[in-house]
């Protein structure tokens, strides 16, 4: 099923925790909602559940407007931040009770939960009761128990959240696998960008209400439509000087005006591995020296501080941090090769300046 | 729930000692005699006062006006608790305050102020009243309200009030509103999702605030002595009847019926025991 | 108290979810105000209508009634007498139970909240079995020319009997639950017992000792079937709730409203005491939990 937002918003009082927000997903794509917290997204996905009503606009589900009609004709998949299992019933009455309520034939139901068990692998608990589960098995019966009816569409709240990280990993990987099998509409919603990245087709941004982007997690990454989504997904350098004579200085570093006057504020932004190095000092026009390298995997994070003191953080793989025999303390010389002129926090973002190479002798010539 | 520490902390000897000392004195002295005085009856003896057929009509007035006074308190309690715990509405603070007027108010004077209001020339009376057209229905002599088994369980009723109503609002606040949601995404309605899902989460606690105000109600005495005619065989409770032995210097038909009670009281508390250990399985 | 509201609907502010419609909700709140108006605001009502009813002057002089005033006294003496032993009792009880381990505590703890469970008229049945004239100690008593039932020790001991869990039972859940963490690190600052437990102890549970203290007095003023046990009805002896039977089985309707609503005026004053004590838990309550996120 498709769902469509047009401009809907969201009021509790006099705080809009959701501002005119308009998007739409295709049948049987994998959404992820992110944001910070207080940023609207929950409550997004609680108007598509039916749960909140919009204060204003349109929600359509599978091109039919629903804004008036009751959660309960919704037939929609809601899995709980906390699960939300009844407490008295056990594994299999909870997963059977949407199917009781729908009037389901018993035997239609108790081969549906015997399937969903499986599924899920749950077998052997069919009797036991919630509070007697870990809580990965809680949440995978939550899950049974929204998919139970066959909804049109699931939505998950903060499903990985109360999780510990080794299991988050595995239920990331688990859900790509079950919507790919199921070929259910899915949104969920979360507060890592790790894990929208990692597990969604499609990404929607939110910040205090409003909605800041939407695009493949590619797209946000590389084309972030303003500084707020550049700094939300993944990490970003973000410097500022004031500009003289067309140019702005800061630090040691020179960057262009680019149309700022004199007088006014140059904000520039570039993302880790934009940085590039090299120990031989006259390679580069810049010079810094290697405080801390901080080791993620097969890339590692760098930061390099300039003698003014300022500090950038930079990308580069295992290999070539060994090919240019690189360690904490070395001296460096470094260029940006591309970077983005910020205007304010919200405001939209220019295109990337490409920096050709600047030779450090070059100049000096 | 603290783990086991060494006695770092002073007065264990002063404080246990005061405590042993002190209930010894008031409370398990006067039991004790009480016990004692009861097995110098003989179980003959002992059966022929706690058999009586007064004593078996009393405490059946007893027990059922004490059951039914329960069952309303269930009803009218487990409402209460939901309205006050899931709607905001001009006066909620001070309904929630009245509620405790039964813990407060010296029952005498509640038995006092019941019997005014429910006699027949009563605010509520005075409608079942004869001659008055509801009181009509029930015949000749309308309905009699107070001085009546009516009247008992109506006052049993006001005395154990607060507990339905003070045992099922804490577990309802702190119910998790999602498994409402929950219920509601997979299509249950309102009424549905009560019976279905909340209901089940509050029966513990119904239960025990059921047994508390059942407890409550057995040996009520003060508010009785206001509203119920005191007649053998209608509306004489158990208590009075206690009284009346006592009145006729029968001291040993009253420390038969004193012990049953006792023994009673006794098992309403272990049930009530088990009860909150069954509420704490569901709490976790 | 406007604080305690706005603290209460904030934390539930965005917790619209799905509820009942305004029709079933107004029915369901109709529903209870009618059965606490029956049962709980009637009989309020009545006792000030019934005591105001032939006007200001039958009230008054039913107040200025010298057995009423004696009855007033010997209410207060009760109360003085009983409420702060069963408060030391409570506090010295709920330290040794909620500080040491020793076996046979459940057993005690059971104990304590026995009172609540037995009929008062069974109370008073005990200390007549004790101290009555075929009691006991009734014959030595006697000999001794001393007199406990039926004279101000044996209403003393009923209510005694009948007010005992009251501190207790407010004090050991709190106690339980604050642990014996602070008063451990005051006696490794070197502060004595003593020091330690009005420095640190009390000033934590002080409002849960007022709670259960305001309910015992409400219930050592008000105790009614325990006392009649072990009392004669003879006016200007007998506490106000006793003094009440009496004059309403004298058909003196007037004047037992009127001592009624005294008795009354007390549950009002401990109902709004109560509301103020808990307000103010409450916020003592959120104002813990904010400092403990920051």
């Amino acid at each position: 099923m498709s769902i469509e937002l047009r401009s809907v918003s969201k009021r509790f009082g006099d705080v809009a925790a959701v501002d005119q927000v308009s998007f739409s997903v295709a049948d049987r794509e994998l959404v992820a909602l992110l944001g910070p917290s207080g940023g609207g997204k929950t409550t997004v996905l609680r108007m598509i559940a039916g749960l909140e009503t919009p204060s204003a606009g349109d929600l359509f589900i599978g091109g039919r407007r629903v804004n008036e009609v009751p959660v309960q004709d919704r037939n929609i998949g809601f899995v709980f931040q906390n699960y939300a299992l009844f407490p008295t019933m056990t594994v299999a009455d909870n997963i059977a009770f949407g199917l009781k309520v729908r009037k389901w034939k018993p035997a239609e139901s108790s081969a549906r939960v015997e399937e969903l068990l499986g599924v899920f692998g749950l077998e052997g608990l069919a009797r036991r009761f919630p509070h007697q589960l870990s809580g990965g098995k809680r949440q995978r019966v939550a899950i049974a128990r929204a998919l139970a009816p066959r909804p049109q569409l699931l939505l998950l709240d903060e499903p990985f959240a109360a999780v510990d990280a080794k299991i988050r990993q595995e239920l990331r990987e688990w859900l790509v696998r079950l919507h790919n099998e199921l070929h259910v509409t899915t949104l969920f919603v979360t507060h890592d960008q790790e894990e929208a990245m990692e597990v969604a087709s499609r990404i929607v941004i939110f910040s205090r209400g409003r909605l800041e982007q939407i695009g493949s997690p590619r797209e946000v990454y590389e084309q972030p439509v303003n500084e707020f989504v550049a700094r939300f997904i993944g990490v970003l350098n973000v410097l500022e000087g004031p500009v003289q004579n067309t140019e702005a200085r800061i630090g040691e570093l020179v960057f262009p005006s680019h149309g700022v006057p004199d007088g006014g504020t140059l904000r520039i932004g570039f993302r880790p591995y934009a940085v590039q190095m090299s120990r031989n000092l006259g390679e580069f026009r810049y010079i810094a020296t290697l405080r801390h390298t901080y080791f993620l995997g097969i890339l590692l994070r760098v930061e390099i501080e300039l003698d003014s003191g300022l500090v950038i953080k930079a990308r580069i793989t295992k290999e070539d941090y060994a090919r240019l025999g690189l360690a904490d303390g070395v001296r460096v010389s470094f260029q940006i090769r591309e970077y983005r002129v910020l205007s304010s926090e919200a405001g939209p973002l220019t295109p990337e300046v490409q920096v050709p190479s600047q030779p450090h002798i070059a100049e000096g010539i | 729930m603290s783990s086991p520490r060494p006695r770092v902390l002073p007065g264990f000897r002063l404080t246990l000692g005061f405590t042993v000392f002190y209930l010894s004195l008031l409370l398990l002295i006067p039991l004790g005699a009480l016990l004692l005085r009861s097995t110098q009856l003989g179980w003959a003896e002992f059966w022929h006062h706690v058999s009586s057929p007064r004593a078996l009509a009393a405490y059946r007035l007893t027990f059922t006006a004490s059951a039914i006074a329960g069952l309303i308190n269930v009803v009218g309690g487990t409402l209460l608790a939901w309205v006050l715990t899931r709607y905001r509405f001009p006066g909620r603070r001070f309904l929630d305050a009245l509620i405790d007027v039964p813990f407060a108010l010296p029952t005498a004077v509640g038995g006092l102020a019941l019997a005014s209001v429910y006699s027949p020339t009563g605010w509520m009376g005075r409608w079942f009243a004869p001659g008055s057209p509801l009181g009509d229905l029930f015949g000749p002599d309308g309905l009699k309200l107070a001085y009546s088994r009516i009247g008992v369980v109506i006052a049993l009723t006001f005395v154990s009030l607060p507990f339905v109503v003070r045992t099922v609002q804490p577990v309802l606040e702190s119910l998790d509103r999602s498994i409402e949601e929950a219920a509601a995404c997979l299509g249950a309605g309102r009424g549905r999702t009560f019976l279905t899902v909340i209901l089940p989460a509050l029966i513990p606690s119904i239960l025990t605030g059921f047994t508390l105000a059942f407890a409550r109600a057995v040996g009520e005495f003060g508010s009785i002595q206001f509203i119920s005619s005191n007649v053998p065989f209608k509306t004489q409770i158990a208590p009075q009847l206690i009284i009346e032995k006592l009145d006729a210097y029968e001291l040993e038909g009253a420390v038969a019926i004193a012990v049953f009670l006792l023994g009673v009281s006794f098992m309403i508390l272990a049930a009530i025991n088990l009860l909150e250990g069954w509420t704490r399985r569901f709490q976790s | 108290m406007a604080g305690h509201v706005s603290h209460h609907s904030s934390s539930h502010a965005p917790a619209s979810g799905p509820t009942e419609s305004l029709a079933i909700r107004c029915l369901l709140i109709g529903l209870a105000l009618v059965f606490v108006g029956l049962f709980l605001l009637l009989p309020l009502a009545s006792v000030f209508g019934e005591a105001f009813g032939r006007g200001l002057k039958p009230y008054l002089d039913a107040l200025r009634d010298p057995r009423t005033l004696a009855s007033l006294r010997l209410t207060v003496l009760l109360a003085v007498i009983v409420v702060p032993l069963n408060t030391v009792f409570g506090v010295a009880a709920a330290w040794a139970i909620t500080r040491f381990r020793f076996p046979g505590k459940p057993l005690l703890v059971t104990l304590i909240d026995l009172p609540f469970a037995i009929s008062p008229v069974v109370v008073g049945v005990m200390l007549l079995v004790l101290f009555g004239a075929q009691g006991y100690f009734g014959p030595w008593l006697r000999e001794h020319d001393f007199r406990i039932v039926f004279a101000l020790p044996g209403m003393v001991l009923a209510t005694l009997f009948v007010t005992i869990p009251f501190v207790a039972r407010e004090l050991i859940p709190l106690m339980q639950s604050r642990g014996p963490d602070l008063e451990e690190a005051a006696l490794t600052l070197g502060a004595s017992g003593w020091q330690t437990f009005w420095h640190v102890t009390l000033p934590g549970v002080r409002w849960a000792v007022l709670y259960g203290v305001i309910l015992a007095n409400a219930r050592a003023m008000g105790e009614f079937g325990a006392v009649y046990v072990v009392s004669k009805p003879v006016p200007g002896e007998i506490p106000l709730a006793l003094w009440v039977d009496t004059l309403n089985s004298e058909h003196q309707g007037t004047a037992a409203f009127a001592v009624a609503s005294l008795l009354t005026f007390l549950a009002i004053a401990t109902l709004v005491v109560k509301a103020w004590l808990e307000s103010r838990q409450h916020r003592e309550m959120a104002r813990g939990q904010s400092s403990h996120t920051e």
